[in-house]
């Protein structure tokens, strides 16, 4: 790619990935009591867990599959389906999942 | 006369010219099949959302279910599946190496790169076998009662025992039962001759039993050990079916991604890309392995970790 020299920029998202994914280990293994307390269904360590996963995603698509350096119509056909189906989806059979039992 | 290549290259759609999305015909049917896929992986990883949501109480909890390392005794939660995933992180970073090294021509570092993804690959499919067979031996075991719910034996302290512990006892059993099978009887017969054990459901909000009440549910139920689509010692049996569903799903795309890897570098070794002039090949296979990478990330959030 015209933008890069060399291969450090790989290496660097390499340790991106890396570090997150043991913060969410430690984490996980660890579970911090303050962490534990409950806001909107869930308890802050499970939205700690998933900003870090959004982040993760992002670096994977961003750089790794180069959506950071496609073309303006490009990335709006590829990101525009997915963040708004996805969250919408996942939404409604959230929301649903918890009235099932009443 | 124009020819329909002369008019195409005259015809200003979108504003972007010829080429609005700025990518080759291969290279983006790759993305919009890749984009079908997230939605489909969606849907799985939602539905998983939506059962959980309905048995939030009992949900099996995951660093209870997979807790063994190999070469390990007792509880490793989450060593394993962390492995796993810097496995594939690391083949998808040789991924992007490869691709890197096909922009420059440079077909001694795609080979070595291609080659590493592959292991990579295959020692993550390797893995995923490793774990499906200790989640389908199953570790403590559980009662399956008439109506079909799963309960765990504990004992007075609240310690979850394992059928190993409840029948050969506390000091000669094991923590797992290492795939040795017990009847019926033999968990019953234990059961009536300690008044300290109970059953619970599993989960973070599982109801406990009386020790009267834990006899005529195995009275009345069966042992379970293992998991399968019908039974599940760990709990809601949905939670075993979306395990092999989604983590089965996932682990056919990694399969056929290792397959499709060995393709492109099996023409990377006979010079097939080195005679077309470009290694774009490598660039669109690699889409598709970054994209198993970036679904493994989501399944080892949501089965693994929230």
């Amino acid at each position: 790619m015209a933008e890069h020299n060399g291969t450090w920029w790989i290496w660097k998202v390499f340790w991106i990935l890396l570090v997150i994914t043991g913060v969410e280990v430690v984490l996980g293994i660890i579970k911090p009591e303050f962490l534990l307390t409950q806001v909107i269904g869930t308890s802050i360590l499970n939205i700690v867990f998933i900003l870090l996963t959004l982040v993760k995603a992002a670096y994977i698509v961003q750089i790794f599959m180069h959506v950071k350096y496609e073309k303006k119509a490009m990335k709006y056909a590829l990101y525009l389906p997915s963040l708004i189906l996805i969250p919408y989806l996942t939404f409604i059979l959230l929301t649903e999942g918890s009235y099932l039992f009443s | 006369m124009s020819s329909n290549a002369d008019l195409i290259q005259d015809t200003n759609h979108w504003g972007g010219g010829s080429r609005p999305l700025g990518a080759r015909y291969g290279k983006l049917m790759m993305w919009f099949f890749l984009l079908s896929d997230a939605l489909t992986f969606s849907g799985f990883l939602t539905a998983y959302g939506l059962m959980r949501f309905k048995y939030e109480s009992t949900w099996p909890i995951a660093e209870n279910v997979f807790t063994h390392f190999p070469g390990l005794e007792g509880d490793q939660p989450l060593l394993y599946v962390a492995l796993m995933t810097f496995i594939l992180i690391m083949s998808s970073v040789t991924m992007v190496l490869a691709v890197n090294a096909g922009e420059k021509m440079n077909r001694g570092a795609v080979t070595n790169w291609m080659l590493w993804t592959i292991v990579g690959g295959f020692i993550f499919v390797g893995s995923q076998a490793w774990e499906w067979y200790h989640f389908i031996i199953g570790d403590s075991g559980a009662v399956e009662t008439a109506r079909q719910e799963i309960l765990h034996v504990y004992n007075a302290e609240g310690e979850r025992l394992s059928f190993s512990q409840v029948v050969h006892g506390m000091e000669e059993g094991h923590a797992s039962n290492h795939g040795e099978t017990f009847t019926k009887a033999e968990v019953l017969s234990s059961m009536k001759g300690d008044a300290s054990l109970y059953l619970k459901e599993p989960g973070k909000a599982g109801r406990a039993f009386t020790h009267a009440e834990s006899v005529a549910f195995l009275e009345a139920g069966d042992v379970v050990q293992g998991a399968n689509m019908i039974h599940n010692e760990y709990g809601r049996k949905q939670f075993a079916n979306f395990f092999f569903f989604i983590t089965g799903f996932h682990g056919f795309h990694v399969f056929s991604g290792v397959v499709i890897n060995f393709v492109i570098f099996y023409n990377v070794l006979l010079g097939t890309y080195e005679r077309r002039g470009h290694y774009r090949m490598v660039e669109k296979v690699g889409l598709y392995w970054h994209f198993v990478d970036l679904v493994w990330v989501f399944v080892f959030t949501f089965f693994y970790l929230v």
